[in-house]
């Protein structure tokens, strides 16, 4: 276990700087590249706190669904742009990049073709002016880097498995005394073992022993005997029978339970990318959450909202665009719909009824209680094994989320009244059967 | 213990204690169990399975179990591609709309979910119906998903398209109507004013088109009355609510007669006591079979048919003396209790209301006649309001019926409507369709006309179908669709518009409509958009016409004058009825469930228990125990019985005989609407079809046969699938009754307090007990049933079924005693126990006697939500526990299927699911709603669709309650009172199920219990009426039981 621990560690952080390596690799191709070609002096780029912050804003209003300063997304990171690129260009590949491109420019069709010939959507509203205090807030950035953010953003699979080991005794500590002790007990055994032959030695010297006392010590250690003696089969068969019932129970338990089920879906929809990236919210697209049973797998008319304009050329948008019957060039939707069919990961038996509304409104629960980091998964997995016993044990323990709700301010009352601890679901029937089975 | 001194009964085989009677009493289940059908059903040496098939078995089970552990299925989540904005997966959605089957009405409330319409509510808007429905109308929403549905249109016996149906029908209606023949539009009533006006379209289009309109029930008698009187040949409006006299000649008001669920709003007002309420109203009752209505009369008197009019007659002499009017003489007929009555609705002129279901013009028009005198119009009667729903008229079909056999006809368009099944002279309409040459029907199914039509054009389903309808003047409803049509169908009015040469949409002809003549603009200056969005919203309109109200009434009043005379209608009374007929009469009737038969092919309603004789599943010749007797059948609990062929009029139909108290001697009942051939495979050849029976006399529909009716026993034997005598009361005082003088006196009345023996001397149940019981901090739910409101109209148990996905089980299991239901209707007949003197064959007598027309009591029965359950103490799993808020729990995985707990409860509402009934062929053809992808679709997604092998019972509908309660805590309040209510309450027409939290001091259950103190163990209950049944085992349920009273003299007691 610890070791295995240590290896995803290591691999991990390998992972990492592999990571970084490559994207150092990017950028400074990408940097030198220009050099070579011609010179662009930044020097008309304002540096006035007003221009970055009207910048920033429409940076961040515009340019952040696609773009990051330092980082590659959907498309390039834009640190140091101003040094690749001079302004004219930018401010003309800014408001309509299909021209440039089609105009043949050798560094726009690379970099078309580098991001699967992904188009950028056209800004052409944009004054000139804004594109350069957008440049002058990358400048910024580029200049005064690794926000403390940003940094933790980046480290944050590394920082998370620091936080996890920070929890408890380091695990290498605890291979160093394991190991320890271990050589302990083998010394004992030596030790041991030499008083034992030392003291047969004195006693088989010893002539006025009588017979009962010498058979004692002339007896040597059978071990043939002591493998087929009833005792010892019968140890063992029972130790055998009950790690096999152990584990064909625990299997029997695990029948139907789908924990960590992991499909891959018909279209490579990722949360970490929607929910954790872009940090939307989970009720834009769950529509039911607040108000139904069902949180809701968001209809394809939601996915439009922003995919009408958005990656329109991926080729797993195109099948939200074939399930519509969309043409993107018209803009018009044709007849022959068809419904995506997701693979459901969350299979409640229809004997029990769990509804959203009442876990999210009134009980206050953050989605991830149940779904795990859903923002950090690309491929949703079932992250709780959703047994009867979870949901009992959630129960059990989780305080009513009563303030301000006037419908319990009558059993909080009769509650504290005989009770001095906080007013648990269980306390108020949260462990009957009909409120889940009816 | 027992103070009461009366009896009570199931059965007549319980009164009589004959030996199969109690051979079988103390078994809850049957002798035989026949599981394995597989093996050749009933066969003696079934159930010995062979060492192979145990081995295969489990081989098989090892394999299933290993293949199972490997790997979980694949399942897919697929959503909307464009979500409407409306529609939330997970959450209902509820549209007002109209039910209109023919005349009969009802305002509604649609719960869909994901757009599928799975539940129908009551409109709590609607001024009529206020918020009650019947077993039709709840079961109607499986008629949505009904297999048997034409899924296209159909030309020549060919499934064709509707270019081509439009084609070909515009062509021929042209060619026809430029020849000058007829064109008949044949339809049942229609409430609509639009789709009236689509017909007026059509006409234009081709004058010489005469539109048909018939009921399956005709109410001729009763608008000819009013022609003859007051010259109106109308159904007035009548209200029961103002009503302290109520005088029924066999109409049966609260079940199937005119308007029943208005009837039952307005009676039940008067049926309701509490401190503040001391009087109800009286109701008397004079018929020959023992119908729903009258089994909650106060004074029911058995007449004859042959004796109506006399009847009739007596109690307009005994008026007319006291109002100085002139009498007829006519032959004296000995009916008990006219006199009596007639006393009383003179004291209570103008408060009173006598009705009458006979279709004769004579008969009604001496009760209008008796209304008349006694005032009651204007008051209890509204001859301004006349109802619409029932615009037949038997003399326009009479003469469509004779141009049908002379081939006087070019055309006829059956709208809806199936006279070839559901018309007296249905066989006569058969045969005259031959000489046709267009015959269109646009029937939703291949029924019984349709397959006779060139061209079906089938008919959207009401839910389907956007419609407006107009039940009463000045009154509208509208009716939306709520899902997309499931197939190509196409509503009705569309295909009028479509073959008259209009290319609108009927929803744009609907809406131009109603703007131009509804929509009087609005103050708002909103304009007719949110006119017609509140109308949506609402369901119902109302539109006040205060001038023609002042000049009709003078007319009626110049009409009174001119039309005094009644010797035509006593003449004709003398000639047609008769003191003392001999042989037998056959009355025929419709069953609160199964009605004309329209929704015969709807499983919930062929296995709803009727009301009185508790049978599913057959319509059957109802006998009095002596008529029976001297025809020489005997009937046991288990329901075998004989069948019998009976010949009226020349027409032979044979249907088991079923023994039924209450049913006057000489007399004969029969159900129509059943004996369907071509309505589906749930309804084909279930029952036998009465309506032949039915005659046409003086040009009006009869269902009565007064003479030359013969009946004799086949060899055959037959079996009637009934609920009840299957679990006996074992004499214990479960229903508490008393009269209303009593009940003055004493509000306690009629209760039975039971005591138990302790060392300390006897002592209420309650005052020793080994249990702890429970604290409920929350809620505490609970359930009021009135008795006394309680008509026994099964409404209840069919929306339960709806709302909980009830299985439906099929006559055989009916028979095995394994019907399903969460919530049945217990009756019982009562009498006087006789007296203690008489010899064993003198009592034996007595108690025939008074078997032959017993008093009647409605105890509807769920699971009674015991506090000291002692279910939850026998399961080895517990697999049924109570909540901390007063529920039993029913948890259905954990369930092994032991049934100790259905042999431990004592009000035995427990049900066993004994097979798998749903994805099962055995009941694919019996409980459709679990076995197609069409049935399934009406299912409750919110609860479990129970399998083989695990016990289930009422939950107080807790998904309802559950919801509420997110509903409130997500608006960070509590539940309000009324919100939250259970699917049998919010159905109940006489509001006498009341749902609620005991807990809250303000909610109507706490103050109609007048709840005094709770605590752990128990409810301190001042309502006096309020008792739990078996209170004597202190299992302390949650539901309570308020006594029965009947409005009767004090010490009087015949019945």
């Amino acid at each position: 276990m610890v070791k295995k621990f240590i290896n995803d560690r290591i691999t991990r952080l390998l992972q990492i700087k592999a990571l970084k390596l490559s994207f150092t690799l990017i950028l400074s191709v990408l940097y030198f590249q220009p050099a070579f070609s011609q010179e662009s002096s930044p020097g008309d780029i304002p540096s006035d706190e007003a221009s970055i912050a009207a910048g920033k804003a429409t940076f961040q209003e515009l340019c952040t669904v696609c773009h990051a300063v330092d980082k590659r997304v959907v498309g390039p990171a834009l640190m140091n742009v101003y040094e690749r690129r001079d302004l004219p260009w930018i401010i003309s590949f800014v408001k309509n990049s299909q021209k440039v491109i089609s105009s043949g420019d050798p560094y726009a069709v690379a970099l078309y073709n580098e991001y699967n010939k992904t188009q950028m959507s056209n800004f052409d509203y944009l004054s000139d002016e804004e594109i350069i205090n957008i440049v002058a807030y990358i400048k910024h950035e580029t200049d005064n880097p690794a926000t403390p953010q940003a940094a933790a953003s980046e480290d944050a699979a590394a920082g998370g498995a620091e936080a996890v080991e920070q929890g408890g005794i380091p695990s290498q500590y605890l291979t160093a005394i394991l190991a320890g002790l271990l050589v302990i007990l083998v010394i004992i055994l030596g030790v041991l073992m030499l008083i034992i032959s030392v003291l047969t030695k004195y006693l088989k010297d010893k002539k006025d022993l009588d017979e009962e006392s010498q058979e004692l010590v002339a007896q040597k250690l059978d071990f043939g005997k002591f493998f087929t003696s009833s005792g010892f089969l019968g140890l063992m068969i029972f130790l055998f029978a009950a790690v096999a019932f152990k584990s064909v129970i625990d299997g029997l338990y695990t029948v139907g339970v789908q924990q960590n089920y992991e499909p891959t879906q018909p279209i490579a929809f990722s949360h970490a990318l929607h929910a954790g990236e872009y940090e939307i919210d989970c009720n834009y697209c769950h529509t039911g959450v607040m108000k139904s049973k069902n949180a809701n797998i968001p209809s394809a008319n939601i996915c439009m909202n922003c995919h009408g304009q958005i990656l329109t050329e991926s080729p797993e948008i195109a099948k939200i665009y074939k399930a519509l019957d969309y043409d993107k060039r018209t803009q018009t939707y044709g007849p022959n719909q068809k419904p995506i069919e997701w693979v459901r990961i969350h299979n409640l038996p229809d004997l029990a009824y769990f509804n959203h509304s009442q876990h999210v409104k009134v009980g206050g629960i953050e989605c991830q209680t149940c779904h795990g980091e859903i923002q950090e998964m690309t491929v949703v997995k079932q992250h709780a094994n959703l047994t009867m016993g979870w949901c009992i044990d959630c129960h059990r323990q989780t305080d009513v989320n009563t303030v301000g709700n006037k419908y319990y301010d009558q059993l909080v009352e009769l509650h504290e009244a005989s009770n001095k601890n906080q007013l648990k679901v269980k306390d108020i029937g949260g462990l009957e059967c009909s409120k889940c089975h009816y | 213990m027992k103070d009461s001194k009366k009896t009570y009964w199931k059965g007549l085989e319980e009164l009589a204690q004959d030996e199969s009677f109690k051979k079988y009493a103390q078994k809850e289940f049957p002798e035989y169990l026949p599981v394995n059908l597989q093996k050749g059903g009933f066969d003696e040496d079934e159930g010995s399975s062979s060492r192979r098939d145990f081995l295969k078995l489990m081989g098989f089970g090892v394999a299933a179990a290993s293949l199972a552990a490997c790997e979980a299925p694949v399942r897919k989540a697929i959503p909307y591609l464009n979500k409407p904005v409306d529609v939330d997966p997970g959450l209902a959605n509820y549209y007002a709309s109209t039910y209109v089957n023919g005349g009969d009405y009802c305002s509604v409330v649609v719960k869909t979910r994901e757009g599928r319409p799975i539940k129908i509510e009551g409109n709590t808007l609607s001024p009529i119906t206020r918020g009650g429905v019947s077993a039709q109308v709840e079961a109607s929403v499986l008629s949505l998903y009904d297999d048997a549905r034409l899924k296209k249109p159909f030309l020549n016996g060919k499934a064709s398209s509707w270019e081509e149906v439009d084609k070909d029908i515009r062509g021929k209606l042209r060619s026809i109507s430029t020849s000058g023949d007829k064109i008949c539009l044949v339809s049942n009533t229609i409430l609509s004013p639009t789709t009236k006006a689509v017909i007026a379209d059509f006409q234009a289009k081709f004058p010489n088109t005469e539109h048909v309109i018939y009921d399956t029930y005709s109410a001729e008698g009763l608008k000819s009355a009013h022609q003859n009187l007051f010259g109106q040949a109308v159904v007035p409006s009548l209200d029961f609510s103002k009503a302290e006299v109520i005088v029924s000649f066999a109409a049966d008001f609260l079940g199937t007669w005119i308007s029943p669920i208005e009837f039952t709003k307005q009676y039940s007002q008067t049926r309701k006591l509490n401190n503040g309420k001391k009087t109800m109203s009286r109701h008397y009752h004079f018929e020959a079979n023992l119908s729903l209505t009258g089994a909650n009369a106060d004074y029911r008197s058995m007449v004859k048919p042959s004796q109506e009019g006399l009847a009739v007659a007596a109690l307009y002499n005994a008026i007319a003396k006291k109002a100085g009017a002139p009498g007829y003489n006519t032959a004296k007929v000995d009916v008990k209790f006219i006199e009596k009555a007639a006393d009383e609705l003179w004291a209570k002129r103008g408060r009173s209301l006598v009705v009458g279901g006979s279709n004769d013009p004579a008969v009604q028009t001496v009760i209008a006649k008796i209304n008349d005198l006694l005032g009651n119009y204007g008051k209890t009667i509204d001859i301004e309001t006349p109802v619409n729903f029932r615009q037949g008229s038997d003399r326009q079909m009479a003469g469509f019926i004779n141009d049908l056999k002379g081939g006087r006809i070019g055309a006829v368009i059956f709208l809806n409507a199936n006279p070839v099944y559901n018309h007296p002279q249905g066989s006569e309409i058969a045969s005259g369709l031959e000489k046709i040459k267009l015959k269109v029907s646009t029937t939703d199914r291949m029924d019984e006309t349709a397959t006779l039509c060139d061209v079906v054009a089938p008919d959207n389903h009401y839910l389907e179908s956007w419609n407006d309808a107009e039940p009463k003047p000045g009154h509208y409803s509208l009716a939306q669709p709520v899902i997309r049509p499931l197939f190509n169908t196409r509503q009705v009015q569309e295909t009028l518009l479509s073959w008259a040469g209009s290319p609108q949409t009927y929803f744009d002809y609907l809406q131009d409509n109603w703007k131009t003549n509804f929509y009087q603009g609005d103050d708002t200056g909103l304009g007719f958009q949110t006119f017609w969005d509140k109308l949506l919203h609402d369901g119902v309109y109302e539109h006040e016409k205060a001038a023609i109200d002042e000049v009709s009434e003078d007319g009626v009043e110049e009409a009174f004058e001119g039309n005094s005379d009644l010797s035509g209608a006593f003449a004709a009374i003398g000639k047609n009825y008769k003191a003392d007929n001999g042989g037998y009469e056959l009355v025929l009737y419709q069953k609160v469930g199964l009605g004309d038969g329209s929704q015969a092919n709807n499983p919930w309603l062929q296995e709803m228990p009727d009301p009185v004789s508790k049978a599913t599943w057959d319509n059957y010749f109802t006998m009095s125990q002596a008529d029976a007797e001297a025809i020489g059948v005997t009937m046991t609990p288990e329901g075998d019985t004989s069948y019998a062929s009976l010949t009226a009029g020349g027409q032979t139909v044979k249907a088991p005989v079923l023994i039924q108290p209450g049913q006057t001697r000489g007399t004969i009942g029969l159900a129509l609407g059943y004996g369907r051939s071509k309505a589906g495979k749930v309804a084909d050849n279930v029952g036998a079809n009465a309506y032949p029976l039915a005659s046409m006399k003086d040009g009006v529909a009869n269902y009565s046969v007064h003479s030359d009716v013969s009946i004799a026993v086949d060899a055959e034997k037959a079996k009637i699938a009934r609920t009840q005598t299957h679990q006996t009361i074992m004499g214990r005082s479960i229903i508490q009754e008393s009269t209303l003088p009593a009940y003055k006196k004493d509000p306690a009345a009629g209760r039975v307090y039971p005591k138990i023996a302790t060392s300390e001397g006897f002592k209420a149940p309650g005052a020793i007990s080994l249990w702890k019981g429970h604290e409920y901090n929350n809620h505490h739910w609970g359930l009021i049933v009135d008795m006394n409101s309680c008509t026994g109209c099964s409404a209840c148990t069919v929306s339960c079924q709806a709302e909980n996905n009830v299985p439906v089980v099929g006559k055989q299991e009916v028979l095995n005693r394994r019907e399903m239901h969460w919530i049945r209707i217990d009756r019982y007949y009562t009498s006087n126990e006789p007296e203690e003197g008489l010899g064993k064959i003198n009592k034996l007598r007595a108690m025939e006697d008074a078997s032959d027309n017993p008093e009647v009591v409605f105890q509807p029965m769920m699971c009674q939500h015991c506090n000291n359950a002692p279910c939850e103490t026998v399961c080895p799993v517990a697999a049924t526990t109570h909540s901390s808020e007063g529920i039993n729990q029913m948890t259905y995985n954990r369930c092994i299927g032991t049934r100790y707990c259905a042999n431990n409860c004592p009000y035995k509402v427990r049900r066993f699911n004994w097979f798998k009934y749903h994805d099962n062929d055995q009941f694919a053809d019996a409980n459709t709603s679990m076995n197609s992808n069409l049935g399934k679709m009406v299912l409750n997604p919110d609860v479990t669709v129970r399998s083989r092998g695990v016990m289930e019972k009422c939950s107080l509908c807790v998904q309802r309650i559950q919801a509420g309660k997110l509903e409130a805590r997500k608006e960070n309040r509590r539940p309000v009172d009324g919100e939250i209510t259970t699917a049998c309450a919010s159905a109940c027409p006489a509001d006498a199920l009341l749902f609620g939290d005991m807990n809250d001091p303000n909610s109507r259950i706490s103050k109609a219990l007048k709840i005094k103190e709770k605590d752990k163990t128990h409810v301190e209950v001042g309502e006096p009426r309020a008792y739990h049944v078996l209170e004597e085992l202190n299992v302390n349920p949650n539901v309570f039981y308020l006594t029965k009273i009947r409005n009767k003299d004090l010490g009087s007691e015949e019945a």
